[in-house]
């Protein structure tokens, strides 16, 4: 197999006496969406905010595209090409969705220190921006207030930002929150399409979101990878069923 | 052009017209009540860059204020006395090296304390920069050399080439120059890359450092051009008082900034010009009709913050949107 995009390596982190994460490797290789699967308090977020650099891992390693980046700020490791997208939270919601993508290009050109030519008057933040909006489809509300927009339209922008940065690997948290059932269908047919950019670690609640998309699925509990497999495997492993599918499976 | 724009221009041309209507009224003291107005829009200009665009609540700037009248006094008066200070540089009566000094001297504290306090947000942020500005404050006044808590006299004017200074009209145009390129600067800062990064870190600062671009530096930034150009405002308030006291430094100082921009409309290119106008009448006004006009002020201040948070330019022009 190929070499990993996305290297995680016995990644451990405590809070007292819980071990959030415990000893947690996962490997994300080219092409592939890998979902992050397990019940609440599980440690889901806890391994998300130490892959983005939120939170320091207490040991281990994380490697992108063969660097290590686990000692990296947070901006260091999006430069590097990590490209995260929120559960809620906008980029800037006063702005519209043009100009939040427009601050992603610029973001990927790294040149947010010149002081005096306009934005709206720059072709090259402006063009880009606008090609990624109709690649997501949202090209018809370039100009609303990202505020403004839909649940489902924030997530539109949200990926139409991450493509604006020069993204090696995913990491998509939680993207069907709030989705109804027509949204959350555009959007597994939009995640599949988007792995040919980069892979996509996918930590997913929607179940059959997970199971329509994942190449294969990881599934964390009490801080540990319990399994790692593909989606049959997962579906029939024991140890998993009585974890965490239950009744799903 | 947008109504923001023309309602913009009304207000600067107003600014610039209301000394010669003065003038030619012979209302002199009017002029100086413009001027006052045009030197703290300035001040504002400066505050408004990392208050407005970026969100921080300094409540410091009174340091950078009286910085920059302390650079104006303090070369004003070696170049008096002829006396050398550092280097043997023997002072200056010329405006522009003293708003260089002004800048610079201010620059250089404000990229010090901002390295420090901006690593809190939030009412931290508040009280590290308010402590940072008393002891700016309490060092000048035990600082004997240059008058310690009676302040400093300005005996002339500074001079600036080819203008008489010491005519009101002259040294209002002056000020008008400077706060009219300040807005320019402002203007531009804000609709450039710099700006968009600036306004979302305000917005969103996780979310701006996860697609790359570190918030601090841009911040500091902020801080430091914001700094700078309040230092030269004092530099003229110092000129046009022809006195410069540890209360340029006081934390009402700093506090009053503040009021001026939340008045004018925070955020907006010229909410520091309609709050200092605004501020300057009340204060003039109100104080001639009652000693207590700060309790009214303290009432307007209220409703704008309850009611009209777009302060002036928010009523007359409506909210604000972004490209």
């Amino acid at each position: 197999m190929a070499e990993p995009v996305l290297a995680i390596r016995d990644l451990r982190k405590s809070f007292g006496a819980l071990k959030a994460t415990d000893g947690v490797s996962i490997d994300l290789y080219p092409g592939e969406i890998h979902a992050l699967i397990g019940p609440n308090g599980a440690g889901k977020s806890t391994l998300i905010h130490q892959i983005c650099g939120t939170l320091r891992q207490d040991s281990g390693q994380i490697r992108l595209a063969g660097q290590e980046i686990g000692t990296r700020t947070v901006a260091e490791r999006a430069r590097l090409g990590l490209g995260r997208t929120f559960q809620i939270s906008s980029l800037a919601g006063e702005f519209s969705a043009l100009r939040n993508v427009m601050l992603a290009v610029q973001a990927g050109q790294g040149s947010s220190f010149r002081f005096f030519k306009p934005v709206m008057h720059d072709r090259a933040l402006t063009e880009a921006a606008m090609e990624r909006l109709e690649r997501v489809g949202l090209a018809a509300r370039a100009h609303v207030p990202a505020s403004e927009l839909s649940h489902g339209e924030k997530r539109q922008l949200e990926i139409a930002i991450a493509l604006a940065l020069d993204v090696k690997a995913f990491l998509l948290d939680e993207p069907m929150a709030g989705m109804g059932p027509e949204g959350s269908k555009v959007l597994t047919g939009f995640l599949d399409r988007l792995r040919q950019e980069a892979p996509i670690l996918l930590v997913e609640h929607d179940m059959d979101a997970v199971f329509a998309l994942a190449d294969r699925i990881s599934v964390l509990v009490y801080g540990r990878v319990i399994a790692t497999g593909t989606v049959d495997e997962i579906r029939n492993d024991p140890a998993v069923r009585t974890a965490y599918l239950g009744d799903h499976a | 052009m947008k109504r923001e724009d023309a309602i913009n221009l009304v207000l600067l041309l107003a600014l610039l017209a209301t000394p010669f209507i003065a003038q030619a009224m012979g209302e002199t003291f009017t002029v100086t009540l413009v001027t006052r107005i045009t030197i703290l829009a300035l001040a504002a200009v400066g505050l408004n860059i990392a208050l407005g665009l970026g969100g921080l609540v300094s409540f410091g700037h009174a340091a950078f204020f009286g910085i920059g009248g302390y650079a104006a006094g303090i070369l004003a008066s070696h170049a008096m006395s002829g006396e050398p200070m550092l280097f043997g540089f023997e002072g200056s009566n010329q405006m522009p090296v003293v708003w260089l000094a002004a800048a610079i001297a201010a620059g250089v504290v404000s990229l010090a304390i901002g390295a420090i306090s901006l690593r809190t947000s939030g009412v931290y942020f508040i009280m590290i920069t308010l402590a940072f500005a008393q002891m700016v404050y309490y060092f000048a006044i035990s600082w004997p050399a240059y008058g310690g808590e009676d302040g400093l006299s300005i005996v002339l004017r500074n001079a600036f080439p080819g203008v008489n200074t010491m005519r009101p009209m002259e040294f209002f145009l002056v000020c008008f120059g400077v706060l009219l390129a300040a807005l320019i600067f402002s203007a531009l800062l804000r609709s450039s890359r710099f700006g968009a990064a600036l306004q979302a870190v305000r917005q969103n600062e996780v979310r701006v450092a996860s697609i790359g671009i570190s918030p601090m530096p841009i911040r500091l930034t902020a801080f430091v051009l914001s700094a700078m150009i309040t230092a030269v405002a004092g530099a003229l308030y110092a000129d046009l008082n022809r006195f410069v006291s540890p209360s340029m430094l006081s934390w009402h100082m700093s506090g009053e900034l503040i009021v001026l921009i939340i008045l004018g409309g925070t955020g907006r290119l010229m909410a520091p010009v309609a709050g200092a106008a605004l501020f300057v009448v009340l204060e003039f006004w109100l104080g001639g009709i009652t000693e207590r006009w700060q309790f009214f002020l303290g009432l307007i201040l209220l409703a704008t913050v309850l009611f009209a948070r777009g302060g002036v330019i928010g009523l007359l022009a409506g909210k604000e949107r972004h490209g």
